[in-house]
């Protein structure tokens, strides 16, 4: 007989009881999937020439650099002996996916995201330079690495060259989210992560949770700063998140048919714990309120005609539980899969902390600083120019 | 054509930046990295030096059984003939050099035995298991069991 063990209900192998893999490891591929969407709803614009999508552009892409710079922050805080990361940079170990991974992380910053906003910045921060006073000018005079020719021929360079970052920005940022996938989908004792379609689900869920934040944080600048949203820009924003979704959610439920058919020996075992443990986070909020119910509500903008404060606030309320649901799904994924014990005979709990290094409290700052950075480059790097009627700043009239 | 490379040429500038950074990564990599790094594997070489420098603490069931004939020959008929001299007794290379100068603990049996034989489901089922607080409680195991021949005839 053994002594209960609080929290596990049949057996469990003994390394199985306590969760190594803790909310913080949850908030890493969210906000890597936040990063992956915002960029490619920026490349929409620029790659496919979506000119609707303009006004989120730069947006977009300050988005997608603050939350890049939060990304590896939880797995630092995860790491007993953080100081060590820096040595998979000086020691590559190749036959580590998860080692490697700082590589495809310095490419993306380095080579695509800062790259790209400093091309699309330049004649701003040139411009700003000159007029701005103190430490401003300063800053803004450093970032222009002392090139001041923002004459029309150098800005068409700047803009065939960001044309060409961008391209190999979206590959860039598939790999990002896909390699995310990876690292879970390729563990093979694990019946809950291992699948090949989990690198593809990871993407498109990273798209979703992408293009519904930036959606969001745009009706929330436009809205603090008193200014008019742009419908056009909004309603396509929209109809492209109800497609991405669309093939997110099909590949979800290809995941679960497949699981349900095949019925493998894993089967009972992960279909009891979606039953029990996991039907709140799983059924309800994932599925449920966070995907079929903002699905049904971007759906019925395209089926029926809605006024614009309609349709301004099914937005909000779809992008919020996208994000929810999003969430959870990243949750489902990493805690579900070490809720449920190798031998498929038992079950356990995760117990979150608060305010422990890898508790709820430190999760809540690392999800605030990323807007607390955004809020920073936007001030620094102004995404819309203030005056009426500008290139950036609003779209073509509609057809 | 003079033109186009009068308005490219600040693009130089970043890719300098990089090339900087590239450089000072290689110059941190150089000295950080330890010379000895990979001569084998994935790891430093000269740690193979610095592990076979540190003094040996266990001395290996042979070099017990040159002295403890008796032990040894019971030992090795019985059910623990697997298990070595020193799980139990712990580290002995000082003792084994010589025995006036360390004596090996010689354990109290219970918690030891328990140590290995208690019940667990994840062991094995091959693996003779008793849950001590049922099998003859409040005795030393070593009244009933001798702990170099545990079974009992
Ligand atoms: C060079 C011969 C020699 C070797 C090798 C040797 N021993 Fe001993 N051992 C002795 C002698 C002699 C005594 C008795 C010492 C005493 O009673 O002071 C002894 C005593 C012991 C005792 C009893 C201590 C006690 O408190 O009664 C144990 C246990 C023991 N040895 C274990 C070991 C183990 C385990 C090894 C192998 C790592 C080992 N010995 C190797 C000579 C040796
Ligand atoms: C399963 C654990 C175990 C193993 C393996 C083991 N011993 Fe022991 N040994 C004991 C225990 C327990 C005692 C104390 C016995 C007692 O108190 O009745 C002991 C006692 C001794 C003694 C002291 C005997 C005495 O009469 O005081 C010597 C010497 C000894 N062991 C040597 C060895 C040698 C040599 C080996 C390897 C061949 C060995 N032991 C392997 C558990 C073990
Ligand atoms: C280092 C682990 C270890 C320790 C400590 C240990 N044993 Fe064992 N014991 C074994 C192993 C291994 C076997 C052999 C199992 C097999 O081959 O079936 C065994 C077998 C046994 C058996 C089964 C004999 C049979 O007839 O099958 C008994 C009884 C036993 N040990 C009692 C004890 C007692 C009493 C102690 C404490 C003095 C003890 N053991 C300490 C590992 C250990
Ligand atoms: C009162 C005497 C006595 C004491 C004390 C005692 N045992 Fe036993 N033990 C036995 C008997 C009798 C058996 C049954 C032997 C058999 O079936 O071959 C046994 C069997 C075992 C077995 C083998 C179980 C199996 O499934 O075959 C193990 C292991 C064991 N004892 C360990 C211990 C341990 C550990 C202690 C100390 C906590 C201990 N014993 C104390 C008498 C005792």
């Amino acid at each position: 007989m053994m002594t209960p063990v609080p929290g596990v209900e049949g057996f469990m192998y003994p390394n199985e009881v306590e969760l190594q893999w803790s909310l913080l490891i949850v908030l890493y591929p969210y906000i890597t999937g936040l990063v992956a969407g915002a960029f490619i709803l920026a490349s929409l614009e620029r790659v496919f020439r979506v000119k609707a999508v303009k006004p989120t552009y730069r947006l977009a892409l300050l988005t997608a650099l603050a939350f890049l710079l939060v990304a590896p922050l939880p797995l630092q805080l995860h790491l007993g002996h953080p100081e060590r990361s820096f040595e998979m940079y000086l020691t590559p170990h190749r036959s580590s996916a998860m080692a490697m991974f700082g590589f495809v992380y310095l490419w993306y910053l380095l080579v695509v995201l800062l790259a790209e906003i400093w091309l699309d910045y330049r004649a701003d921060i040139v411009r700003m330079a000159a007029v701005e006073t103190g430490w401003r000018r300063w800053l803004y005079r450093a970032l222009t690495l002392g090139s001041m020719n923002i004459s029309e021929e150098a800005r068409a360079v700047d803009d065939r060259v960001g044309y060409w970052i961008t391209i190999i920005g979206i590959p860039s940022a598939f790999l990002l989210h896909g390699y995310v996938g990876f690292i879970f989908g390729s563990v093979k004792a694990n019946a809950w992560w291992s699948t090949p379609l989990m690198p593809i689900v990871f993407l498109f869920s990273a798209m979703v949770s992408g293009i519904a934040a930036v959606m969001l944080l745009y009706m929330a600048a436009m809205y603090m700063q008193g200014k008019k949203v742009d419908m056009l820009c909004l309603d396509t924003i929209a109809k492209y998140l109800f497609f991405v979704f669309l093939i997110d959610f099909s590949l979800e439920m290809l995941d679960l048919v497949h699981r349900i058919y095949e019925a493998d020996e894993s089967f009972r075992s992960l279909d009891f714990m979606v039953h029990s443990r996991l039907w709140t986070s799983q059924v309800v909020i994932q599925i449920v309120l966070g995907t079929c119910v903002p699905l049904a509500l971007l759906a019925a903008v395209l089926v029926w005609r809605f006024s614009e404060t309609a349709r301004k606030r099914m937005y909000v309320a779809a992008g919020l539980l996208t994000l929810v649901g999003i969430f959870a799904m990243r949750w489902n994924v990493v805690i579900g899969g070490q809720l449920f014990s190798k031998s498929y005979l038992g079950y356990t709990s995760y117990k979150l902390d608060f305010a422990t290094r890898e508790g709820l409290l430190p999760a809540i700052v690392l999800m605030l600083l990323p807007f607390a950075i955004l809020w920073a480059l936007v001030k620094l790097l102004p995404p819309w120019k203030p005056e009426e009627g500008d290139r950036d700043g609003v779209c073509p009239a509609a057809p | 054509m003079q033109g186009r490379w009068k308005d490219s040429i600040h693009l130089i500038r970043p890719a300098a930046v990089f090339l900087a950074g590239l450089l000072l990564f290689l110059v941190v990599r150089a000295y950080i990295v330890p010379p000895t790094f990979g001569q084998y594997g994935h790891y430093r070489g000269a740690v193979l030096d610095e592990v076979r420098a540190r003094p040996v603490k266990y001395a290996g069931q042979e070099t017990c059984a040159g002295c403890h004939v008796e032990e040894t020959e019971v030992k090795g008929k019985g059910k623990h003939a697997t298990v070595a001299c020193e799980a139990c007794h712990g580290p002995a290379a000082r003792h084994a050099d010589d025995p006036g100068s360390m004596r090996p603990m010689k354990p109290e049996g219970t918690a030891l035995c328990a140590g290995c034989h208690e019940m667990d489901t994840a062991k094995p089922k091959w693996f003779r298991q008793v849950n001590t607080k049922e099998h003859m409680p409040g005795m030393k195991c070593t009244e009933c069991h001798a702990a170099h021949s545990p079974a009992l005839h």
